[in-house]
């Protein structure tokens, strides 16, 4: 079920900055996984007001944007929180203990994958596979990747983030 | 132990590796504390500089200085004054942070001397790791951007095709298809506009080959693309990144500027009259896009779903008109096998497998990497002697090849041949690269159940038997791991497996029960321990291990009971602690945490040990 809890934007919040992003595209019907991505980028989020907008610009039903969007893993529907924590599920992980990890992580964030604190502080996800198994296991916070994680290693990266943000 | 002369003699650059292992090791931080460390010094005649993926991650970050091919391994920001002062100032190399030999602990200062690239060929890699990435002129002096004046000036479309199917060269995506004939077939389809795909949606878990070549040595894919569109005769091209790799797509996008500005790109190239624009599409997370005919669906615009075949999209493509999708990897080789020729090519590998293959070596392995080898190489030869053996003194279990398309292979078969037809025949397959070690910790049966969990999440839904079927093998599979299999689920699982494969659309349908048909196939007895002892032989499902505190061996110090975090763990000071079953989450923190002195807690499947029912006074002697 797509919960769109929190979505708050209406079309004066979301029109300018889509004004801009259109801007750069033609209107063609290929162009929306690209305006999809652009407009995550802008908001963190594809909130309900956008869909409508980009729905108009490329002369397609609103259901066609929802039906993309909900396939793809990348688009999100709902706001997510400050810093997402990404845990990498790939077969590496696996083998080297990613579900314990991923198990204190949800401990520690008192949130289960795929949802976010009520804080609006993390977002937890997984992901199939970051690439760089060699490091294994791996999360990411953000941009920052944290590799040969370990269950104790976990209150040391969530505190080091926490840290960082006070600097 | 090495020849280095101090730099006043002579030019040296130190190539940091900018790749995504290293780069999570603060590579770019390393880097940029050289550079500072250099000009603070005011050396002269020294560069610092960086390459991509240079493939032994496990010893990231490395670094290597030229023209002396000093390697270094686990550099961190601290040895920076280190490097900078004894090697580039006073002429000495720092020999602490050599590579060690596993065995004999001795110290080996250059790359070429380690097992582990020197039992490598690279053609694929030629130059990942040796080269700035971010400059053409890099690739250029490498090499590169030879063949396609080549292609242009002296060769008929028909020709390419000609010497690339005499190459032997197959589809390094998985399939092995050849890819000459592939691009024959694309040349000979009626239409007036054709498409030239690059498929870089590497999504197999547990694989960075495409990502590494990207980050690496952009320039050669698109060299190699360029070749691809003029052979079919296209104009236009696309190359389909998954979102996942912000790196990959930058760097795809500055070298593609950089070709566009030297005119081996886009209209009228080299002034041979042949155009070609490629653009760039960002995949957006879903693992079937791999599949051409989703990924094509994708470039369009819509929901990534496969579509039968035929057509094929070398007659009906990209918006219906002819197109053709290769991996990277073949990409990349288009270029070596123009300048060098396809006999050079296919004197390398097996008589139906030629030339090199890539994989992602990772898992229960000691040298976690990317590395290229000859096809036909013994398994062995690659697990043992470039990966370096299992770490920890623990037993090989099996190999996974080919990811959620693939299959588990036992230790029987190390000394099988890896080139297409030996691992397909073995139930597996060559796959996009991914090659996954397991050890005897590693419970077969949950590495089915995580393969099936992952293609059961990404099947797209639009044909029955990948839908549904995956997601009754998987809740076969969840029940086994949590101890509930039942006698027939064995041959259910069969069942089901075959027909998924005889019934789906899509290569993801039909490869999808591989790994649990090989783990059928090898490892029966974890199989049949699952479900008829309720046992798990590598003490790994959750629901079937239990942990105990052994009462003779038990000091009392309460390291344990601490650390527990479902307060599971009763017991006093001197007094014997005991696990609460009930409550035990089975995380295995109280095994980590017994000092190994004591050795007190176990950990089993399918036993019970007896224990006091409460906490009684320690009788084991004091240590």
């Amino acid at each position: 079920m797509i919960a769109l809890i929190k979505d708050n934007l209406t079309k004066a919040d979301v029109q300018d900055k889509l004004q801009e992003i259109f801007s750069r595209y033609q209107g063609e019907k290929q162009e929306l996984i690209p305006i999809l991505q652009d407009t995550q980028e802008q908001f963190r989020y594809l909130p309900a007001a956008a869909m409508k907008e980009i729905g108009r610009f490329l002369r397609i039903p609103e259901s066609t944007i929802y039906g993309v969007s909900t396939f793809y893993a990348q688009f999100k529907l709902t706001p997510l929180g400050k810093r997402i924590v990404r845990m990498c599920r790939g077969t590496a992980c696996h083998v080297r203990g990613a579900a314990k990890v991923l198990s204190e992580i949800e401990k520690q964030l008192g949130i289960k994958a795929g949802e976010t604190t009520d804080d609006m502080e993390y977002t937890l996800e997984t992901v199939a596979c970051i690439g760089a198994c060699a490091l294994a296991p791996t999360m990411t916070i953000d941009k920052e990747t944290y590799g040969k994680m370990t269950t104790k290693k976990v209150a040391e990266v969530l505190g080091d983030r926490s840290k960082a943000e006070q600097q | 132990m090495t020849e280095a002369k101090p730099s006043s003699n002579n030019q040296h650059t130190i190539f940091v590796c900018q790749g995504t292992g290293c780069v999570s090791g603060k590579s770019i931080e390393i880097t940029e504390a050289l550079e500072k460390a250099v000009a603070e010094l005011g050396l002269q005649g020294i560069k610092v500089d960086y390459t991509g993926c240079h493939g032994f991650c496990e010893q990231g970050p490395v670094a290597f200085v030229e023209p002396e091919d000093i390697f270094y391994t686990h550099v961190s920001v601290e040895d920076v004054p280190e490097i900078v002062e004894s090697h580039f100032r006073d002429g000495q190399p720092v020999e602490r942070l050599f590579y060690k030999d596993p065995v004999t602990g001795e110290a080996v200062p250059h790359f070429k001397d380690i097992k582990f690239y020197s039992k490598q060929q690279r053609i694929i890699l030629r130059n990942c790791g040796r080269i700035n990435p971010e400059r053409i002129e890099d690739y250029m002096t490498a090499g590169g951007y030879q063949a396609l004046p080549k292609v242009l000036e002296e060769m008929t479309p028909e020709q390419v095709i000609d010497e690339i199917k005499r190459s032997g060269l197959r589809g390094r995506g998985g399939a092995g298809f050849p890819t000459g004939m592939k691009w024959e077939f694309c040349r000979n389809a009626p239409g007036d506009q054709k498409y030239m795909i690059c498929n870089a949606d590497e999504g197999d878990p547990g694989a960075f080959m495409d990502r590494s070549t990207m980050e690496g040595d952009p320039h050669t894919v698109i060299e190699g693309m360029t070749i691809a569109a003029y052979a079919i005769g296209a104009s236009e091209g696309y190359i389909y990144i998954r979102a996942e790799y912000p790196l990959a797509v930058k760097r795809v996008r500055l070298a593609l500027k950089q070709a566009e500005e030297k005119g081996l790109l886009g209209q009228n190239i080299l002034g041979s009259g042949f155009s070609l624009h490629i653009h760039v599409k960002e995949g957006a997370g879903a693992f079937v896009c791999g599949e051409e005919t989703a990924l094509m669906a994708s470039i369009e615009g819509k929901r990534g779903m496969p579509r039968s075949r035929p057509p094929f999209p070398a007659t009906s493509g990209l918006w219906g008109k002819p197109s053709n999708i290769n991996n990277v990897k073949s990409l990349a080789t288009i270029p070596v096998i123009i300048t060098m020729g396809a006999d050079w090519y296919a004197s390398t590998g097996t008589e139906k497998s030629k030339g090199t293959c890539v994989f992602a070596l990772t898992g229960k392995i000691a040298n976690s990497g990317l590395i290229e080898v000859p096809m036909g190489i013994p398994l062995r030869e690659i697990i043992y002697e470039i990966g370096g053996g299992i770490p920890g003194g623990k037993k090989f279990k099996a190999v996974q090849t080919g990811g959620p398309s693939g299959g588990c292979l036992p230790a029987e078969y190390l000394d099988q041949s890896v080139d297409y037809e030996s691992l397909t025949a073995a139930g597996s397959m060559m796959g996009s690269g991914g090659m996954v070690v397991m050890d005897e910790e590693t419970c077969m049966v949950d590495i089915a159940r995580y393969f099936l969990s992952f293609t059961q999440a990404e099947s797209c839904g639009k044909c029955v038997p990948c839908r549904v079927g995956t997601k009754q093998m998987l809740d076969i599979l969840e029940r086994i791991c949590a101890g509930e299999g039942r006698p027939n689920d064995i041959d259910l699982l069969q069942e089901l497996g075959e027909q998924i494969k005889a019934g789906s659309l899509c290569q993801l349908g039909q490869t999808a029960p591989n790994p649990v048909l090989t783990t059928l196939r090898y490892f029966r007895d974890e199989y049949e321990a699952h479900i008829n002892e309720k046992r798990c032989p590598a003490l790994s499902c959750a629901r079937l291990i239990s942990f105990y505190i052994l009462p003779d061996k038990c000091q009392g110090c309460g390291i344990c009971m601490r650390a527990c975090p479902a307060e599971a763990i009763t017991g006093d000071k001197r007094m014997v602690h005991i696990i609460d079953q009930e409550k035990c989450v089975k995380c295995g923190t109280c095994l980590e945490v017994c000092p190994p002195r004591f050795n007190a807690v176990v950990k089993v499947s399918g036993e019970e040990i007896t224990v006091p029912s409460e906490p009684v006074p320690v009788t084991a002697e004091k240590q």
